[in-house]
């Protein structure tokens, strides 16, 4: 979230497309309420289904699952045709007046530079005219043709109202209700709120369904201030934590990145993160990103990393290709290419697509480890439960490690929440049996690995027998010893480089924050956005004093939030060129003619003069960006496509199936139904229900109770022309798999019209497995294609193809 | 206010005998006095609390844990109910039908007690000791390891990789865990290393 989950009762509007906050997030969605009833803010939805959010809206229109991209680029076409756009912000704190270099073009569905063979672009072209002095050349007018905003402008025109409706079903009227709707936030003292989570990320184009509300976001204004942003609700308790942390396969923490093989040493590494700002005056914060790097080498290798070995650097593994994700993975493992593998409080057999190659997959490790607080189907993938895992175990040569660990209520530590705050909990419980924490077990994997390296030796030992890992106990590692190492601290004493006879830290106590980090080796942070967490004043984020003054929905004291506890990125942004609020009565920060103050911590140097500095300290432009260069691997703006599997052509490029650029691997592409196939003429979605949680709940006897069983849900339309009873059984199948489920014929899916087609929507929520308290059923992922989105690969589990006939059941043996 | 400051010194002052009175000050109506005055004393006198946050969504809601016994004193504590801070700022007090069911998830039948193995082509888990069991782990570790690492791409750059072994995170760990697991497994060189926000 830009914003926070207490920050959404200072909106107007808010927008619910690409989630479900009422079903998913209910707590959360209160605060919804609380904005409708105080403020009389608006409530819109936009979902294939009537949803549960639907149900309190104030306007609810349908849309076809994977079209979001038509929808989003029609309303930033109707705003700038209707002047809806807040034209002081955009002008100023957008790219909308940078020059694109010449060369660059967009025709039917492509942009310069596609390679159909390498499903790649050659980007070069994608990126702005750079003048004698070094500098973007921009265009305040807004009137040279190869300006971004008469780019945009042009990009979108296509997507008219009629448009909207044929790709994505929603009727021009209902459209254009909620246009004018979105466009009243366009004023300075009108702001509207996004809220999405899994129904945006869970595409072949996922991150750029959630660029196109981020654009519309920018010239609306929307941006930085109180009751606006973009709210990614975020899925696990500390699933934020985890990305913060880059527990990904191609970063390190803090949003840094791992090196490529075309970065064979660190100077190289560095050269193309010099982040020299592309515009006179501005901050580039990414230009520290040295000192970011260095000191986090000196938490993980401390005296193992030096100058003379550019911070050991080679001791972190090289990528030859963008992604080791967990597709990558599966794939590899299917081909017989991964021997082991760990799934740390994880079940993967239920959570990506295609059961079937993922069970393939696993029935080829040599080692598969679990290490999980309950029992999971991936640690029993071997076992035979008839319809549910048909297996065959005497054929499965894998040998499975299941250990026990703690659960939350056990365990001390901070996780972070969708509005980046990082909170401190303290047990409750004692584990049960011989269960450990994860803690406890890494430590142990990593004392033994490193004992059996340091008297054998073998391959490449350093990293291993090097780790920092100076703890009282190195068995295990207190949460308060790692939580001050993510922080970090000064490793010798410091002084001022401007003063050599002015100390500013002294050896061996905590940093105050990222601002005094260095690139020398003198200072060490594991997680450089986290540092602040916990200073020499204590553990930030264990505050608990719940006050918020002026009412602003901060609560600044309230535990921690990175960086640098601020608690609305971009809130620059909510003041003017001269530093005052837009909107005076929800004045975030301001210019007291000398710093910046206010209820938030300012995102910005304190000192910056207003009309200098832009509010978009992180991007070298020092603005928010419309057209975003070369960065996304699909394209600088988004373009409409289908999903892989589509009951309609691409109205706007009929040769394009799904994202030109998506990564899908051979095998794959067998398995994907054809467009309009009339074996597969129904469009499938999944989701989840509030009484459950992923496939956690079904261990649990209360939610198993409240919803016991597997179903699939329809329209009344489709179960008329199927002969399908409510409360009846079905089948439902795909080109990777099938299902039995219960029907829930329901008022709440209706057909859509797509391009004069009808189309029937069917949705599979995700819940069941063969392992728990609930009834067994069937994952929703023995259906789901095994593709992501073209730039993290997040699998396109909302839009995919199934087929549905009324059924007897599964056979009970 | 400083919520764990009011609330300790509300515990301090508020003995069972004058809860009742102390809860009417506060404007309660009568009949939710008495409950309060019946319900509170019995948390409070009777149980530890422990401050944590719900494990399902990034919502992230307070809660209260009430255990018998007391893990600060060394005891063992055995969790016997658990609800809403109603002192935290984002969901003051509310739980979803999840959340009002978490003593569940910690007390699931399913839960994990002891390690186990299941051995190739078995068709049953066993016990096994946690040293065993981690020992077999490592060895296992760097018998792939030396093996299958790749020091060297085919140009001669170093890349020090190991691309045989993958690790799924947990996404409901705290920070200091994922922290420790990113340390261990970053180490090995091992690149498919990644979490559910994959998913």
């Amino acid at each position: 979230m830009t914003n926070s989950w207490t920050d959404i009762k200072n909106t107007d509007l808010v927008i619910i497309m690409g989630g479900n906050a009422a079903e998913a997030h209910p707590c959360g969605f209160k605060w919804v309420t609380e904005a409708k009833a105080n403020r009389g803010a608006k409530l819109i939805v936009v979902d294939p289904r009537y949803n549960r959010s639907a149900s309190v809206a104030d306007y609810y229109a349908p849309i076809r699952q994977g079209s979001d991209i038509a929808f989003l680029m029609g309303l930033i076409n109707w705003c700038i045709q209707n002047d809806k756009v807040q034209w002081a912000y955009t002008k100023a704190f957008t790219n909308a007046s940078f020059l694109v270099k010449e060369g660059f073009e967009y025709h039917e569905g492509l942009f310069t530079g596609y390679d159909e063979e390498k499903r790649d672009y050659n980007r070069d072209t994608w990126e702005y005219e750079i003048g004698p002095d070094g500098y973007a050349v921009v265009d305040d007018t807004l009137t040279h043709p190869r300006c971004v905003w008469n780019l945009l402008k042009q990009h979108v025109s296509i997507y008219t109202p009629e448009l909207v409706e044929r790709i994505c079903g929603t009727p021009k009227d209902k459209f254009l209700h909620i246009a004018e709707m979105v466009g009243e936030c366009s004023s300075p003292t009108k702001t509207m709120t996004s809220m999405y989570a899994l129904g945006w990320t869970q595409h072949s184009k996922g991150a750029q369904n959630i660029r196109g509300m981020a654009m519309l976001q920018l010239i609306l204004g929307n941006i930085g201030v109180r009751g606006g942003g973009m709210n990614a609700l975020r899925g696990h308790s500390n699933i934020q934590g985890l990305t913060d942390l880059g527990l990904l396969s191609n970063m390190l923490p803090g949003y840094l990145n791992l090196p490529v093989d075309k970065e064979p040493d660190f100077a190289t590494y560095m050269s193309t993160r010099g982040f020299k700002p592309l515009r006179p005056n501005q901050m580039s914060y990414w230009q520290n990103y040295r000192k970011f790097f260095v000191s986090f080498m000196k938490s993980m290798y401390g005296d193992a990393a030096t100058a003379e070995n550019d911070w050991a650097y080679h001791y972190l593994p090289k990528l030859d290709v963008p992604n080791y994700d967990i597709l990558r993975m599966f794939e590899r493992m299917k081909k017989g290419e991964i021997n082991l593998y760990f799934c740390q409080g994880f079940n993967p057999l239920q959570a990506f697509p295609n059961r079937a190659k993922l069970s393939e997959g696993l029935s080829k490790l040599k080692l598969l480890v679990v290490m999980d607080p309950l029992q999971t189907e991936t640690a029993r993938f071997w076992e035979d439960h008839g319809v549910y895992n048909k297996t065959d175990p005497s054929s499965i040569q894998t040998e499975v490690i299941q250990l026990p660990t703690t659960c939350f209520a056990e365990d001390e530590g901070s996780l972070v929440n969708s509005g980046r705050w990082l909170q401190w909990h303290w047990p409750g419980g004692s584990p049960p049996g011989e269960a450990r924490t994860d803690t406890w077990i890494m430590a142990q994997i990593h004392l033994r690995l490193k004992a059996l390296y340091a008297r054998d030796g073998g391959a490449f030992p350093d990293p291993i027998v090097n780790l920092n890992w100076s703890y009282k106990d190195p068995d295990e590692p207190t949460p308060e010893e790692l939580a001050r190492e993510m922080n970090g601290s000064a490793l010798v004493d410091v002084f001022d480089p401007n003063d050599p006879t002015k100390k500013i830290l002294e050896a061996g106590k905590q940093l105050p924050g990222f601002g005094v980090l260095r690139d020398d080796g003198t200072t060490a942070s594991g997680c450089w956005i986290f540092s602040g967490c916990w200073t020499e004043a204590g553990n930030m984020m264990a505050r608990r004093d719940n006050s918020d003054p002026g009412d602003t929905g901060a609560y600044l004291k309230w535990s921690f939030a990175w960086p640098a506890n601020r608690r609305i990125i971009y809130n620059r942004a909510s003041c003017d060129l001269e530093g005052k609020p837009w909107d005076p009565s929800r004045k975030l920060i301001e210019w007291d003619g000398a710093k910046w103050t206010g209820y938030d911590v300012p995102d910005i140097a304190p000192t910056a003069k207003p009309g200098d500095v832009g509010p978009f300290i992180m991007n070298a432009e020092g603005s928010g960006r419309l057209f975003v260069r070369k960065m996304m691997r699909d394209g600088p703006f988004p373009v409409h496509y289908e999903p892989f599997e589509s009951p309609v052509a691409n109205v706007i490029a009929p040769k394009i199936v799904g994202n030109p650029v998506s990564r899908v691997f051979k095998d794959d592409w067998k398995q994907f139904a054809q467009t309009a196939s009339p074996d597969f003429p129904y469009a499938a979605t999944t989701y989840r229900l509030t009484e459950h949680f992923h496939y956690w709940t079904k261990n649990n006897h209360v939610n198993s109770v409240l919803q016991p069983e597997q179903f699939v849900e329809i329209s009344e339309e489709l179960a008329r022309d199927k002969g399908i009873a409510l409360g009846g059984w079905v089948r439902v199948w795909s080109m990777r798999g099938s299902l039995f489920a219960k029907a829930v014929v329901t008022k709440r899916i209706k057909p859509m019209t797509i391009d004069g087609k009808i189309v029937h929507v069917v949705g599979i929520p995700i819940h069941w497995g063969f392992v728990g308290a609930a009834r067994k059923g069937f994952p929703a992922n023995v259906l789901t294609p095994f593709v992501g989105d073209a730039n993290i690969e997040t699998p396109e589990f909302k839009a995919f193809l199934v087929n549905i006939e009324a059924s007897a059941g599964p056979a009970v043996s | 206010m400083n919520m764990e400051l009011s609330r300790r010194s509300f515990l301090k002052t508020s003995g069972a005998g004058i809860a009742g009175t102390t809860l009417g000050a506060f404007g309660f109506g009568e009949a939710e006095a008495a409950v309060a005055a019946f319900i509170k004393p019995f948390h409070l006198a009777n149980t530890t609390e422990a401050r944590n946050t719900c494990t399902y969504c990034s919502v992230a809601c307070g809660i209260i844990i009430f255990s018998k016994g007391d893990l600060r004193k060394g005891e063992k504590a055995d969790i016997v109910h658990i609800e809403g801070d109603a002192d935290h700022p984002t969901n003051r007090g509310t739980l979803c039908p999840k959340g009002a069911a978490l003593r569940d998830i910690v007390k699931s039948e399913t839960r994990l007690t002891q390690p186990m193995v299941r051995k190739p082509g078995s068709d049953r888990f066993e016990p096994i000791s946690w040293d065993a069991a981690l020992d077999k782990i490592a060895h296992a570790m760097k018998h792939d390891r030396d093996a299958n690492f790749v020091a060297t791409n085919k140009d001669g750059v170093t890349v020090n990789r190991w691309l045989t072994a993958g690790f799924l995170a947990a996404s409901a760990t705290t920070n200091e865990t994922a922290f420790a697991t990113y340390k261990v497994v970053r180490s090995t060189g091992m690149l498919g290393f990644d979490n559910q926000a994959r998913v």
